[in-house]
């Protein structure tokens, strides 16, 4: 997995989001000052009510007019702090979404750039989540964060210090009593999350079952293995019943609790404000019913943005650690920069290879002293049992991977020394495990040569020999292939790798024989294709077939990654190794 | 979803208690604007500093029954909630096992594993939170309307005004935005996809060097994302200001029209008070309720997807006697004919053949052709539309489902191995084999040496059999259908990952084997069953030609065809 590199910690991780961050310094900014604005005028509204109540004290004793004043006064701060709450929501909006899509673009961006050495070790669901759900986890953090951690601290002190400015006593009892919800708070928090830590895990020890299971229920039950999974299941099934009440139990501890606190501080408030009003009646400052209205109101609301707050900072933490994870892909050293190599000179199809060595890790090596020299328009066919390594070579060909040792030249240009697109516009690859993008048959085949004509395109699909297939389906060239399109054959989809191939028809080849799961007919189809395209061209072949391998110019014979022979099909034969043993032992009973 | 209730039966009782706890709590908040209101207009009023006292340390006595019984409803709630999805999973488990292989197909084996998983967390959420909140909130709103028409007729109209206003206001804006954060969702996974095609075609797009050309395409989604989530996001941000705007409102009316009844003498200054604090407290419920809505709904949604797939299936029976079996075919096929749930053609029509003991019949034709389905019926995976499968003389449908295929030893065409030892997986074919059966089958199948390498059977392997090669995989499952030492055994394409010399040392040992099984061999390759004693052509689902390598070749063209594509070269020089 991705190593923890020294000084990547939580500092340096918010100095990144900064960084992203700085295009909006306004729009932040001017979302603050709303914020401010919007709490003042919110807890000025419940002090200007008291002051109405203040007004209506018995019958008789209504100062109408002043009710008025005070009620129109509420209205405007009402009015206020809605437009500026509204114009907070708005900008953090914005801020928060174009700062995501920035990340997400970059990280797009750096995925097409990163070596394939790193994107072969990389589980893909893995890079997948750090793009999607982690930075998806991020936007929900930052939002949060940005417009409750904010607002919850200007609230907190605002009301402290309304509420001083109204009567410090009673503040007091206010300020000194509401900690103790943050304490219940946290103590079931940290209670919780070891509960629902063990809840996670015993759940996804039941999903991996239910994957395996289920995903194989055909194998299950040709086994007659039903009632042992059911056994195996019922097993988690009831450790994960008794954790997951007793998570969702302590969890949601949390509202009662706080709202138990809330009462009580509530209640204390009611006492004290009630004997200050007694204390204080007839005095010059008096502590009236409509302040103690207000401390009231204040007092329901006080604890709120204190909950509030830890919901945030977790939350916030969480997308912080999201948010390193995005940084740590962002982070991976990207392939060599080849902007100042120059392009290959015109390419006939001449490929030497000196003296190459290459492993994937240094503790098992692969290629070792590999030398080939391929004179343009030679075939060479690359042979050996499944899971041999045959992909190596081509990664190295395709400078996927560079080498370790020793030089790959084309034309007598050491690869490394040229753009990777010149090199790699001059192969056409087609591999057995084809590609499509999602998109129509069209945009598949103009995938190597955008500005190709209609015409064009049409005599590489019938030169493929997948003109047929390709009027059959339901809108033709325009039919939608991939995730949730027309489904293809294995056939067709490599007829159709072959078509975008034979419309760019570079000078060199690799290709990449079927073996099976190709219905015969296709299989000729393809073969004929192949040999069309070959004609002429420096070829790399990956073989399965007798009749390329008996008329390349040379065998290479690889097994567990090594090239073990090397030769024509007579001289190999006549060397009696293990490439006689392949091939005996295809037609021996 | 009503059926899905029956699980909450075991709970009849903590689903009782748990609302009416939570209903007892609420009441108990809902006195808490009165006794304030006496606080203020007798204790106040009248200077009564005892009164006051008391009256406090009945609000902390009710903070306490309160907390007492929301407590208690939460522990209902959560065992309540808790077992019935433990319920619903077992219940989902065990019925999938019953289903058969056209149940599953039609189903699809990853929408069955998302009902089992995000689909009964959901419905847990759902019944834990509508048995805590479903009567909690809507009591409240309305036990503080109805506590307002207590204090005052007048007063009380002006909830009766707010609270529709609110619910409107409330309800369009979340309607509104709950079709759009779908939109948003799906333009999120369109991302998805095109970052996964990025990866999974890194070497096309390299090859022909179109990672602009992503980006660009990248780009526009990620903006068109961006956008949709602004849209949703502005009128979202709406829903504070407007609930907050409407409810301050009210509370202007109500110290209007509370100025006027106490100038009159028909309300206390206290009364004005609690009126204030009781339209506080309905925003927040109302807020509540609707999220609790919107889960409920999801939930709902979620159950009744859960309760189709236990309403599915049945329609395979499987007979308690064992047939009386006898003769001298192993396996016989008597004018079959195979049609998949609702598609209009046939997979196979008019299979008519059979097939000695011991004997090996060799299965080859085109992708699609309909070999899989052929051999699929003889343990009786699929049931014939037409016609029928004999083993050892007796229809397949009178077997009891398990004897039938504990009979039949089945390689499927995908290999798929177990997480667990090499010794539980090969188990699976046969529940008490001994380590000496466990290693006959692994030497038949050419695996011993693999086992052997990687330190015995106790050998972990991972989930899918992640840390073995395909052809290892392949021949591991090939052992676990030998342990069992089936009478008939099945290898669909099994040895595809093979090479040449693995597969004829299979084929070899599998000849040795004492006593000897009938294996069917369904192949693309001409070589793995050109030794076969019976080969079946098939084009179509439709039989093309039947017999042996040499009689083939000369009379059936489809045969010849593929032999020559698959030697092409060899007879031309």
């Amino acid at each position: 997995m991705s190593k923890k590199k020294p000084g990547v910690s939580g500092r340096t991780t918010i100095g990144k989001v900064l960084h992203y961050l700085r295009k909006y310094t306004a729009g932040m900014a001017l979302s603050l000052l709303c914020a401010a604005g919007s709490v003042v005028l919110t807890l000025l509204a419940p002090i200007l009510v008291g002051r109405a109540i203040d007004c209506i004290v018995g019958a008789g004793e209504v100062d109408f007019a002043a009710v008025g004043v005070l009620l129109a006064k509420t209205a405007l701060a009402v009015a206020g702090a809605a437009v500026l709450q509204w114009l907070t929501g708005e900008l953090n909006n914005r801020v928060t979404y174009r700062v995501v899509q920035d990340i997400r673009a970059e990280a797009f961006r750096k995925l097409q750039s990163l070596p394939l050495s790193y994107l072969d070790s990389q589980p893909h669901g893995e890079i997948i989540s750090r793009m999607i759900a982690d930075v998806e986890q991020f936007a929900d953090g930052l939002l949060m964060g940005f417009s409750q951690l904010f607002t919850g601290v200007i609230t907190i002190f605002g009301t402290i210090g309304f509420m001083f400015a109204i009567r410090w006593q009673i503040a007091l009892v206010v300020v000194l009593l509401t900690p103790l919800s943050l304490l219940v708070a946290r103590f079931i928090a940290t209670r919780t999350y070891s509960l629902f830590h063990r809840q996670s895990q015993t759940r996804a020890e039941q999903t991996g079952l239910i994957e395996e299971m289920i995903g194989n229920q055909k194998t299950v039950q040709a086994f007659c293995h039903e009632q042992e999974a059911l056994e195996q299941f019922d097993e988690i099934n009831e450790r994960l019943e008794d954790c997951s009440a007793r998570a969702t139990f302590f969890s949601s501890l949390t509202n009662p609790s706080t709202r138990f606190i809330n009462a009580l501080v509530y209640a204390a408030v009611g006492l004290a404000g009630a004997l200050t009003c007694i204390a204080t009646a007839g005095t010059v400052n008096p502590f009236t019913v409509g302040q103690l209205s207000c401390f009231l109101s204040y007092a329901n609301q006080y604890t709120k943005p204190f909950n509030e707050i830890s919901g945030v900072i977790a939350e916030l933490q969480n997308a912080l650690a999201c948010a390193q994870r995005v940084f740590e892909l962002m982070e991976q050293p990207p392939q060599s920069s080849d902007t100042d190599n120059s392009n290959l000179p015109p390419v006939k199809g001449n490929v030497s290879l000196q003296d190459v060595c290459f492993s994937y890790t240094p503790e098992k090596k692969l290629i070792e002293h590999l030398n080939l020299q391929v004179h343009a328009g030679q075939h060479i066919a690359i042979v050996g049992p499944t899971g041999c390594g045959k992909t190596t070579l081509i990664n190295l060909l395709m400078r996927f991977y560079d080498v370790d040792q020793g030089v790959i030249a084309v034309e007598g240009e050491d690869i490394r020394t040229v753009k990777r697109s010149s090199l790699r516009r001059s192969y056409g690859m087609v591999l057995q495990q084809t590609w499509l993008k999602t998109g129509t048959v069209r945009e598949n085949i103009l995938l190597g040569s955008e500005n190709a004509t209609e015409e064009q395109m049409l005599a590489a699909a019938k030169a493929a020999h997948a003109d047929s297939f390709i009027r059959r389906l339901p809108q033709g060239y325009d039919t939608v292939i991939g995730e949730n399109g027309c489904e293809l054959s294995q056939g067709q989809r490599q007829l159709l790798c072959i078509a975008r191939v034979m419309l760019c028809l570079p000078p060199m080849l690799i290709l990449d024989e079927a073996t099976s799961s190709i219905d015969t007919r296709t299989e000729l189809r393809i073969q004929r294709a192949f040999d069309r395209m070959m004609e002429g061209r420096t070829s790399f072949v990956v073989a399965h077939r007798l009749s390329t391998i008996r008329q390349a110019d040379v065998i290479l014979v690889m097994r567990d990654g090594r090239v073990v022979e090397q030769g024509s099909h007579e001289a190999l034969l006549q060397k009696n190794g293990f490439y006689a043993q392949l091939y005996n032992s295809q037609f021996a009973p | 979803m009503k059926k899905l209730l029956r699980f909450l039966k075991d709970y009849r009782r903590d689903s009782i208690l748990s609302p009416l706890f939570k209903m007892l709590e609420a009441l108990l908040e809902l006195l808490v604007p009165l006794i304030m209101a006496s606080i203020i207009d007798r204790g106040i009023g009248q200077g009564d500093t005892g009164y006051i006292v008391r009256m406090c340390l009945l609000l902390a006595a009710l903070a306490v029954a309160g907390l007492a019984c929301s407590v208690s409803a939460q522990f209902f709630a959560a065992r309540a909630s808790a077992g019935f999805a433990a319920r619903v999973r077992h219940a989902l488990f065990a019925h999938i096992q019953t289903l058969s292989y056209s149940d599953i197909d039609r189903m699809g084996t990853s929408a069955m594993i998302t009902r089992m998983t995000s689909d009964v967390n959901q419905l847990q959420t759902g019944v834990n939170l509508t048995l805590r909140l479903l009567l909690r909130s809507p009591f409240i709103v309305f036990g503080s309307m109805i506590m307002a028409f207590t204090i005052s007729v007048r007063s009380a109209l002006i909830f009766a005004g707010a609270i529709p206003v609110l619910s409107v206001v409330i309800f369009a804006i979340m309607l509104w935005c709950i079709p759009r954060y779908k939109q948003a969702q799906e333009k999120l996974d369109g991302l998805l996809r095109r970052t996964r095609e990025s990866l999974s075609g890194v070497r096309v797009i390299r090859a022909f060097c179109r990672e602009d050309k992503m980006v660009e395409d990248f780009d526009s989604q990620n903006e068109s994302l961006t956008r949709t989530q602004l849209h949703v996001g502005r009128v979202s941000v709406l829903l504070n200001p407007l609930t907050y705007v409407i409810v301050n409102l009210a509370i202007l009316l109500l110290i209007h029209s509370g100025a006027i009844q106490v100038n009159a003498g028909t309300l206390s200054q206290g009364q004005v008070v609690a009126l204030y604090n009781y339209m506080a407290q309905i925003l927040v419920e109302l807020i509540k309720l609707a999220n609790l809505i919107i889960n409920i709904t999801k939930s709902v949604a979620c159950g009744n997807r859960i309760e189709a797939v236990l309403e599915t299936g049945g329609e395979m029976t499987s007979p308690q006697k064992m047939p009386r079996i006898g003769g001298d075919t192993a396996v016989a096929f008597h004018h079959v004919c195979l049609r998949y749930g609702r598609s209009g053609a046939d997979s196979l029509t008019d299979i008519d053949f059979s097939v000695k003991p011991g004997q090996t019949v060799g299965i080859i034709g085109g992708t699609g052709c309909g070999k899989t389905s052929l051999v699929n019926l003889i343990p009786r995976f699929y049931d014939v539309s037409e016609g029928s499968v004999e083993v050892d003389g007796a229809d397949v449908r009178e077997y009891p489902l398990n004897a039938l295929r504990r009979k039949i030893g089945v390689v499927p065409q995908n290999a798929v191995l177990f997480h667990g030892t090499i010794r539980e997986n090969l188990r699976w074919g046969k529940k008490d084999a001994t380590d000496d059966e466990i290693y006959d089958a692994l030497q038949t199948a050419q695996a011993k040496s693999v086992a052997l390498e990687k330190g015995g059977l106790d050998y972990v392997l991972e989930q899918d059999g992640a840390n073995l090669s395909g052809g290892q995989k392949q021949r591991f499952t090939i052992a676990r259908a030998l342990v069992g030492k089936p009478e008939i055994l099945i290898l669909d394409d099994s040895a595809s990952a093979l090479d040449f010399a693995t597969d004829a040392a299979l084929r070899q040992a599998l000849r040795a084997l004492t006593p000897r099984p009938t294996v069917f061999v369904v192949s693309q390759r001409v070589s793995s069953i050109q030794h076969a004693d019976l080969i079946v052509v098939l084009e179509d689902g439709v039989v093309a030609g039947m017999g042996t390598h040499e009689s083939l070749l000369a009379s059936c063209q489809v045969y010849a065809e593929i032999y020559a594509s698959q030697t092409r070269g060899e007879g031309t020089q």
